[in-house]
C-alpha cells in the first residue's frame, strides 16, 4: 500500500501556516504534531474541536499518527454528540477552548511551551507518511431517521483531493499562496479548502478565522505573498455590501451554495481577483469548479469522471474512491462537465449546513407533545439567506419549550422561523402534504396576522 | 440623571428596530427584552444574522463591528451591551 506524506512541504524552513502574523515552519508544524500525538488519549475516534485552524491542522495530523480517525459531525448539538458517543465508543473532543456544555470527555489542546522557537527549523525533518486506505476522518449527512449516515475518507481521497484543487487553480507550483478562511475546518468544504488544500498544495493557512468583514481585511493583511480568501456567499455578500477594501487578492474560493452571476461579477470587479466556486457534496467531497463569470458549467476536478445511470448521475475516480450519486439534480455535457439544475426537494442548505425536510421531520415529531408537525422551505426571495418554515400541532407545549426542544436536536440554522402553532396541517385525502398546501396555508396564516 | 436613562431607552428602542428590520423578525421591537441574550437562547440569533446586524450597524452608526477589539459574545450578550458598543463607536 502506497504512503501519502502529511504535508507536501518539500523544506523544513518552508511556510506552512501564519499564526497572529507569524510564520510557522513546515519543522514547527511536524514538531507540534508529535507533541499532541503523544498527548491524545488512547481511543480510536474524536471530534477535533479546535477553533484555531493551525491547532485544527495539527490535531487532524496528530490523530492520524495515533491512527485515529476524526469525525465531522453535521452538527454540535448535544443531541448529535451523544448520539455519535453511543455509536464510538470511547469518543472523545480535542479543543482548544472549554464547550459548554461538555457532553462527552474533552482533552484540551496542549499549548506548547514558550520558549520552543517557533522559527527555528531543525537539522532532522522526517515528515510522518499514511497509508493511502488509512481511515482519516468520517463525514455524516443526516439521514431520514434520526440517524445520521457515516461517510468513510480515506488519507489518500484527502490527499488527492486536495491536491487537486490546489492543481486546479494554479497554486500548487509555487507554495507561496496563503489560504485566509472564514469557514470553519470541521466540515468538508473546510477541512478540504482551508486546511488539507494548504498541507497538501505546500501552502500555507491563515490560524484564524475571521469572522466580521472587518476581520476579514485584517486577517488578510497579516499575510504575504499570494493571498487566497476561502469565504462562503453569505461572507462574500456581507463585505461587497459593507464596501470593505481588502488587500490585493490572488483568488477568491467560494461554496456552500451556489453564487449568483451578478454577486461573482461584482466580487471579480471590487477585489480585482478571479472567484471560482467550488461543488461537492459529502458523500463524494469536492467535484467540480467553475469560474462563475465564465459560464454556468462546472468543471470536474481531476480524473473525476461522470456517467448517467436511470435517473442518476454518478461521480467517480480520481479522488472519489466509490462511485457515488449526486444529491442534486444535474445536467451533464461530456463526462466530465455539467450544469447544475437544482437541489433535490428533500435536501435542505442554509448557509452551507445541509439536512433533509425528512430529517427534520423527524426530529420535530420526536418530541414529546408534538401530535403532527411538517417543515418546509419558502421559495427564494432575492437576496439573503432564506429560513424555513415549521407548522406543528402541540396544544399544550409553550413555544419557548418547543424551540428549546428543537435547539438540542436540530443546528440553530434550521430552526424554523417562523414557526406557526396550528390546529391540523393541511394534509390532503391520503394524509400526504404537498408543498403547494404548505404554500397557501402559510400565506393564509401570514394575512391572518400573527397566531 | 433621568435624561441619561431615557436616551439610552430611546436608543435601545432605535437598535431595536434596526434589528427587527434587518432580519425581518416577526416580532415588534418592543418585544425584544433589553437584558434577554440576542444569541442562540433568548432571541434565538445566530452567526448568519450577526452578520446581517454588522452589516446594519456600519450603514447607519458608521464604525464596522470587529471581533478582536471587543468582546463579542458579551457584546451579543443582550441589547443592552450591543447599544453600549454601538454608542461608544458609533461616529454618525
Amino acid at each position: 500500500m502506497a504512503q501519502v506524506a502529511a504535508i507536501s512541504h518539500a523544506d523544513a524552513a518552508d511556510v506552512v501556516a501564519y499564526n497572529g502574523g507569524q510564520p510557522v515552519t513546515a519543522a514547527f508544524f511536524l514538531a507540534d504534531v508529535e507533541r499532541v500525538a503523544e498527548s491524545l488519549p488512547a481511543s480510536s475516534h474524536l471530534v477535533n474541536f479546535c477553533v484555531d485552524r493551525y491547532h485544527f491542522a495539527v490535531g487532524l495530523i496528530a490523530a492520524l499518527v495515533r491512527g485515529q480517525i476524526s469525525l465531522l459531525p453535521p452538527n454540535q448539538t448535544p443531541d448529535m454528540l451523544r448520539q455519535l458517543q453511543r455509536d464510538y465508543a470511547g469518543l472523545y473532543a480535542l479543543s482548544d477552548s472549554p464547550q459548554q456544555p461538555a457532553v462527552i470527555e474533552e482533552v484540551m489542546y496542549p499549548q506548547a511551551a514558550e520558549d520552543s522557537g517557533r522559527h527555528s527549523s531543525t537539522s532532522r525533518f522526517t515528515v510522518p507518511a499514511f497509508a493511502e486506505d488509512q481511515v482519516a476522518a468520517i463525514a455524516f449527512t443526516s439521514g431520514s431517521t434520526g440517524k445520521p449516515t457515516a461517510h468513510r475518507k480515506t488519507w489518500g481521497a484527502l490527499a488527492r483531493g486536495a491536491a487537486a484543487e490546489a492543481e486546479r487553480f494554479a497554486l500548487h507550483r509555487e507554495g507561496r499562496s496563503t489560504l485566509v478562511a472564514t469557514v470553519p475546518p470541521q466540515h468538508m468544504y473546510g477541512l478540504e479548502s482551508s486546511v488539507l488544500m494548504a498541507l497538501r498544495g505546500g501552502l500555507a493557512l491563515h490560524a484564524g478565522r475571521p469572522f466580521y468583514p472587518a476581520d476579514v481585511a485584517a486577517a488578510l493583511a497579516e499575510v504575504p505573498g499570494d493571498r487566497v480568501l476561502v469565504t462562503t456567499p453569505v461572507h462574500l455578500r456581507a463585505m461587497l455590501n459593507e464596501e470593505i477594501a481588502l488587500p490585493e487578492l490572488r483568488l477568491i474560493v467560494c461554496a456552500t451554495a451556489v453564487l449568483s452571476l451578478e454577486m461573482a461579477a461584482q466580487a471579480e470587479a471590487c477585489y480585482r481577483a478571479p472567484l471560482h466556486e467550488v461543488y461537492g457534496f459529502t458523500e463524494a467531497g469536492m467535484v467540480a469548479t467553475r469560474r462563475t463569470v465564465q459560464g454556468q458549467l462546472w468543471h470536474c476536478l481531476r480524473d473525476v469522471r461522470l456517467r448517467r445511470d436511470g435517473d442518476d448521475v454518478k461521480a467517480a475516480g480520481g479522488h472519489v474512491e466509490k462511485e457515488v450519486p449526486f444529491t442534486d439534480v444535474v445536467e451533464l455535457d461530456g463526462a466530465d462537465q455539467f450544469v447544475l439544475h437544482g437541489r433535490n426537494a428533500d435536501l435542505v442548505n442554509i448557509a452551507g449546513k445541509r439536512t433533509s425536510l425528512a430529517y427534520l421531520n423527524h426530529q420535530l415529531n420526536s418530541i414529546e407533545g408534538v401530535r403532527d408537525g411538517v417543515f418546509f422551505m419558502p421559495d427564494e426571495s432575492g437576496e439573503g439567506v432564506i429560513r424555513l418554515t415549521a407548522f406543528v400541532v402541540a396544544p399544550g407545549i409553550s413555544r419557548e419549550a418547543l424551540v428549546g426542544a428543537l435547539r438540542t436536536r436540530i443546528d440553530a440554522v434550521f430552526l424554523p422561523r417562523p414557526l406557526y402553532f396550528v390546529d391540523a396541517l393541511p394534509r390532503n385525502a391520503t394524509g400526504k402534504l404537498p408543498r403547494e398546501a404548505l404554500l397557501q396555508y402559510a400565506a393564509g396564516l401570514k394575512r391572518g396576522g400573527r397566531d | 440623571m433621568n435624561n441619561i436613562i431615557e436616551s439610552t431607552i430611546v436608543q435601545e428602542q432605535e437598535l431595536a428596530d434596526l434589528i427587527v428590520a434587518a432580519l425581518n423578525l416577526e416580532i415588534q421591537a418592543g418585544d425584544i427584552d433589553p437584558e434577554a441574550p440576542l444569541y442562540r437562547e433568548g432571541l434565538g440569533l445566530d452567526s448568519i444574522d450577526i452578520l446581517e446586524i454588522a452589516l446594519a450597524v456600519s450603514k447607519k452608526y458608521g464604525f464596522q463591528l470587529r471581533s478582536d477589539d471587543s468582546d463579542n459574545v458579551k457584546t451579543f450578550s443582550s441589547l443592552r451591551n450591543l447599544n453600549e458598543h454601538v454608542q461608544q463607536n458609533r461616529t454618525r
